[in-house]
């Protein structure tokens, strides 16, 4: 079952006020632990579309939890794959199965960001953030969790603002406080910060590793930026036409930082392979 | 640090405020700099404006007001001859005496409400269609030929047809104002409903929005601009329909006063008639505009 959401997925965003607004009325006292993050298995993945076979049996385990990386060339099928993760599209063979701790199956509460923010231009930013919590939800819980969100995300100033008047690295924030509020299981990122200049997307990525690390869902994000897979990710998989070519584990270990010599080579690494050099 | 004494204390201080956003965390912008900025813009923005707003006051309004004194002229010195065209003044004095005996009243009255009531009829009948048309696949294969083609054929030619229908009631100028606004909001909003973002709409259904909230908060305001263009389209037709319809045939209305000022040679009246046309369209336009404004106010185009 997903977690009803009334829950709030980013209670460490502590605010004493709605804090004790919040501790009252929880009916659901197990669901009240904390976000239920949701693991993946995939089984024989394939997909056609008509006589283009772009994804040609992938088999994955991702423990509850994990931030995988999926780096690939261009056309290697990384945002069908992540559109097959998020149910918007089914694989023509194959099974997608979603995970809890104990093993079981989960409902995954399944989110997604894009390359562009796609927020809703005639609402305010914390009415865009409000959607991700569904229908069924009172606009007073609504307007509350999104200002949360957009907290975490470090944008609470910004609620009521018009989309336009933010910069891009900010509309990008907004749609990922967007997909945190309903407390994502799974969060699928396709080339989140693809579209941001250098130093906007450095801010970010600590900004994405922070959330990640503080609510604990399963990350799975599609970056043809290897340093920034590295920087991210416990571990990186590179999609070779349609097939997963190499699965590497990223050695754990402190802080990380940019242009850390350990990350440098395996980047090194991960950039030989994909160019075919290696 | 032992130069900090080579710095003054306002340099140390911004340092220090200059390295506090990337020590902590480094992403986002740092308040002092957004503040800043929004200081800029807000300092140059009324310099702009005033200098716009100071010339533009009165500078719309410079060549109506030399026409009319120019027209006051004429008439008084006898250029222009007041069988053709009565002076201001004396439109002026129609006006209130018309207006004094109650019949101006009535008589916009009952022209407003026919132009109010065929945009309701007729607009709804065109939004209705434009959505249904715009979403549903099956609903633009029936209609959509059939409306394309209807809209080709003026609608002032069907007047003989709606006589012969309607007689020369409220029926045959209802019937031609909603006629004739239907066309216009049809398309557009149609037009508006197809050009809304998909992205936008895959967005909606990722985040499981039912097809009344995906038409609520995405599709329709998507298409409102483009519904708002087809509005005021549809206003100009409005007033243009019921400007003949009631000269042809009716009694009551603006556009009886002006035909039966004419049986009397009563150019004033005549005169008078076009202006409060001319008004109520502006009138109708402004509020359109307003709306418009208000409903928009997300888009950048329609801010300030
Ligand atoms: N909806 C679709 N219909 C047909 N072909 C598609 C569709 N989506 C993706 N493809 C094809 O699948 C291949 C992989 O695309 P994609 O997954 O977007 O690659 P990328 O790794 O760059 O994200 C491309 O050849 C693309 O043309
Ligand atoms: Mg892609």
């Amino acid at each position: 079952m997903p977690i009803g959401p009334y829950q709030s997925p980013l209670a460490f965003v502590s605010d004493g006020e709605l804090e004790r607004h919040y501790a009252e009325p929880q009916p659901v006292p197990h669901e009240a632990e904390g976000p239920q993050p949701a693991g993946l298995r995939l089984r024989g993945i394939e997909k056609r579309f008509g006589d283009n076979h772009v994804l040609k049996g992938i088999d994955l385990e991702v423990p509850v939890g994990q931030f995988v990386a999926i780096v690939g060339k261009s056309g290697c099928g990384k945002s069908t794959l992540l559109r097959l993760l998020v149910g918007l599209d089914e694989p023509t063979a194959g099974e997608i199965s979603f995970l809890g701790d104990d093993g079981t199956a989960v409902e995954p509460n399944a989110r997604i960001v894009f390359q562009e923010p796609r927020l809703l231009p005639w609402f305010s930013v914390a009415d865009n953030v409000a959607v991700g919590l569904g229908g069924g939800v009172p606009k007073e819980t609504g307007r509350r969790e999104a200002k949360r969100a957009l907290a975490a995300v470090q944008l609470a100033e910004k609620a009521g603002d018009w989309p336009s008047k933010l910069s891009g690295g900010q509309r990008q924030r907004v749609a990922l406080a967007r997909a945190l509020v309903s407390r994502p299981g799974l969060l699928a990122l396709d080339e989140p910060l693809g579209a941001l200049d250098a130093l906007t997307r450095i801010g970010m990525q600590e900004l994405v590793s922070q959330v990640w690390r503080e609510l604990g869902f399963t990350a799975v994000l599609v970056t043809h930026d290897v340093s920034e897979a590295v920087f991210l990710a416990d571990r990186v998989i590179v999609l070779d036409e349609g097939r997963i070519s190499l699965d590497l584990d990223i050695p754990q270990g402190g802080e990380r930082r940019h242009g850390d010599p350990v990350l440098a080579e395996i980047e090194g690494r991960l950039l030989d392979r994909i160019l075919g050099r290696g | 640090m032992a130069t900090v004494d080579t710095f003054s204390e306002g340099r140390q201080v911004r340092r220090i405020r200059d390295e506090s956003p990337s020590a902590t965390t480094g992403k986002g912008t740092p308040p002092p700099r957004a503040a800043a900025e929004k200081g800029t813009r807000a300092a140059s923005r009324p310099r702009t404006f005033s200098r716009a707003g100071s010339a533009g006051a009165w500078l719309p309004y410079l060549l109506p007001v030399t026409l009319v004194v120019l027209w006051q002229l004429g008439s008084s010195t006898g250029i222009i001859s007041d069988r053709i065209m009565p002076s201001p003044v004396a439109v002026l004095a129609a006006f209130w005496e018309r207006l004094l005996s109650g019949e101006l009243a009535r008589d916009v009255g009952v022209s407003g409400a026919r132009a109010v009531s065929g945009l309701v009829i007729g607009g709804s009948i065109g939004f209705l269609l434009g959505i249904a048309n715009g979403v549903s696949k099956l609903s633009e294969q029936l209609t959509d030929t059939t409306l394309q083609m209807l809209r080709t054929i003026p609608h002032l030619a069907m007047i003989p047809l709606v006589i012969l229908w309607f007689g020369i009631g409220e029926e045959a100028k209802l019937f031609l104002t909603s006629l004739g606004v239907l066309f216009p909001i049809y398309l557009n909003t149609y037009h508006g409903v197809r050009n809304v973002d998909r992205d936008l709409v895959e967005m909606g259904r990722i985040y499981g929005m039912s097809s009344w909230s995906l038409f609520r908060k995405v599709i329709f305001p998507g298409a409102l601009p483009s519904i708002f263009v087809g509005l005021r389209y549809a206003l100009g037709i409005m007033w243009l329909t019921l400007i003949v319809s009631e000269s042809i045939a009716a009694n009551s209305g603006i556009g009886y006063m002006a035909n039966t000022a004419r049986e009397f040679m009563m150019t004033d009246v005549v005169v008078l008639a076009l202006v409060i046309y001319a008004l109520l369209g502006k009138l109708a336009d402004v509020i359109a505009r307003t709306l418009e404004r208000r409903a928009l106010a997300w888009n950048a185009a329609y801010q300030g």
